[in-house]
């Protein structure tokens, strides 16, 4: 009885915890986007502006949700559910401490690339239920962009796998006692970095919803609480990245002095500023250009990496 | 990519620049002394209006948002009788100050003048109507006008002769 009390007690947790992380992160963006643009950003309601976020939730439910006519009404109700649905699963395997996870599962890697995969339906969906040309646009590039990061996302993870042997997240994380494995797996950490970004669809490569040409992409019809659901979802996916970047390079909850899951948070708080800095600094390339970056460079970058790294352990 | 780098790096360096925004309501921007602000009717400096009411500010006035109506006092002194500026209307475009030949009109730096009723942004003469000369401080239309009115007959005003007998065979 007590050990289900706790297992459900971890669940609520990580469920409230990485939800009130990804509405914070509506305020860290702007805040942050303010600094490194020399201006202030939201810092009127409350301190430092931190109730923003609350008059931001009042605003967005409290707005018209509108269903458009020309649309498939239960896909274009399913999608934005599909990206929170996948990003929140994902979460359960993440190990926040040695003692702390929803899950200790064997498979906890494969897990992750699984559900990051089915998230693709979410924008591709979207973009296909909205029946409009520039969501439809905005779905295609997603789906293209997605899928192809998602190889080399793959195939980057698969010299963490080979080093620790396992896996299991926490497995990986212990086999990280001695060196983290982003010293070892520089190449494979810079292409899990790139396709990362491409994978959650952030700056720069926010192509399939690429304000500047296609309205907001996949994202064009939707209003209310249903867009709220994306957004949430893309700050959900810049939150996962960012744990997952700490786990599988950065050593977890490794470290030395201050509690485990402070440490945890402190490395995923500097990836989710780096996502923001991206956002800040760099301008969004054209499509194909996205498209050979990916094929031509990070794919043979990830199989090289591949084979040094397997060619290292066998001679070994 | 080293270009990706150094951008990434020299946005990270604006950490710790100063912010070019000004706090508004606390922090007060500097503004300078034509700024073309709120609108204001000014007193010569013996303390008497200014205005002569000859309506060229409300000529001038691309939206007509100044009406007035002259009139005139016990000396032949002509001022206006009401004086209403519609501030709902006034694009802040000065060329009633430029129109006005004795600097009664003249805008001001202050630009906090929102209202929550719209009734409110009608400014009446005495809500125009200042104490003091503005910006210019010793300007007085009658003391260099040719023009005669009560206590101040022809020939009197500033760097004036006394008038010349037009009949009269003494040089």
């Amino acid at each position: 009885m007590k050990e289900i009390i706790m297992s459900l007690l971890t669940v609520f947790g990580v469920l409230i915890a990485a939800t009130t992380i990804a509405a914070g992160l509506i305020w860290l963006e702007r805040r942050l986007l303010g600094l490194w643009q020399d201006r202030y950003g939201p810092n009127r309601v409350g301190p430092f502006g931190l109730l923003q976020v609350l008059a931001d939730m009042i605003k967005i439910f409290s707005k018209e949700d509108w269903i458009p006519p020309f649309a498939d009404k239960p896909v274009f109700i399913i999608a934005p559910a599909v990206i929170m649905f996948t990003v929140l699963m994902t979460f359960a395997v993440i190990p926040f401490t040695r003692a702390v996870h929803v899950v200790d599962m064997n498979i906890g890697l494969l897990f992750f690339l699984g559900m990051s995969s089915l998230g693709v339906y979410s924008v591709t969906l979207a973009g296909w239920a909205s029946d409009s040309k520039y969501s439809l646009l905005g779905g295609l590039r997603a789906a293209a962009q997605m899928l192809s990061y998602e190889v080399y996302m793959g195939l980057s993870l698969m010299g963490v796998v080979m080093l620790s042997g396992s896996f299991n997240l926490r497995e990986i994380v212990e086999a990280q006692k001695g060196l983290w494995f982003c010293i070892p797996q520089f190449l494979g950490f810079a292409v899990f970095l790139i396709a990362g970004v491409a994978e959650t669809h952030r700056l720069p490569f926010d192509l399939p919803e690429a304000e500047s040409e296609l309205v907001a992409g996949f994202h064009s019809e939707y209003s209310g609480m249903k867009f709220g659901m994306f957004f949430v979802g893309e700050y959900l996916g810049i939150t996962l990245i960012s744990a997952m970047i700490a786990t599988l390079f950065f050593g977890g909850w490794l470290g030395p002095v201050l509690p485990p899951i402070i440490w945890f948070l402190i490395k995923m708080f500097v990836f989710i500023c780096f996502f923001i800095l991206l956002r800040a600094a760099l301008p969004r390339p054209r499509y194909d250009q996205l498209m050979s970056y990916g094929w031509k460079v990070l794919f043979p970058l990830s199989l090289l990496n591949l084979v040094v790294t397997g060619g290292i352990l066998l001679a070994r | 990519m080293l270009s990706i780098l150094r951008t990434l790096w020299t946005v990270l360096l604006h950490t710790f620049r100063k912010r070019a925004t000004v706090l508004y309501p606390e922090e007060k921007p500097s503004i300078p002394p034509r700024w073309r602000g709120r609108i204001i009717l000014s007193r010569g400096p013996d303390g008497a209006e200014r205005c002569v009411a000859c309506y060229l500010c409300a000529v001038a006035c691309p939206v007509d948002c100044i009406s007035l109506q002259a009139t005139e006092d016990e000396h032949g002194r002509r001022y206006p009788e009401f004086f209403r500026i519609n501030f709902s209307r006034c694009i802040f475009c000065g060329f009633c100050e430029e129109a006005c030949p004795t600097y009664a009109i003249q805008l001001t730096p202050d630009f906090e003048m929102c209202e929550y009723n719209r009734q409110s942004l009608v400014y009446e003469k005495e809500d125009l109507l200042i104490s003091g000369p503005g910006k210019y401080h010793d300007y007085d239309f009658y003391r260099v006008a040719g023009l005669a009115i009560g206590g101040k007959d022809k020939g009197q005003a500033e760097n004036e002769e006394p008038p010349v007998d037009v009949r009269g065979l003494m040089p």
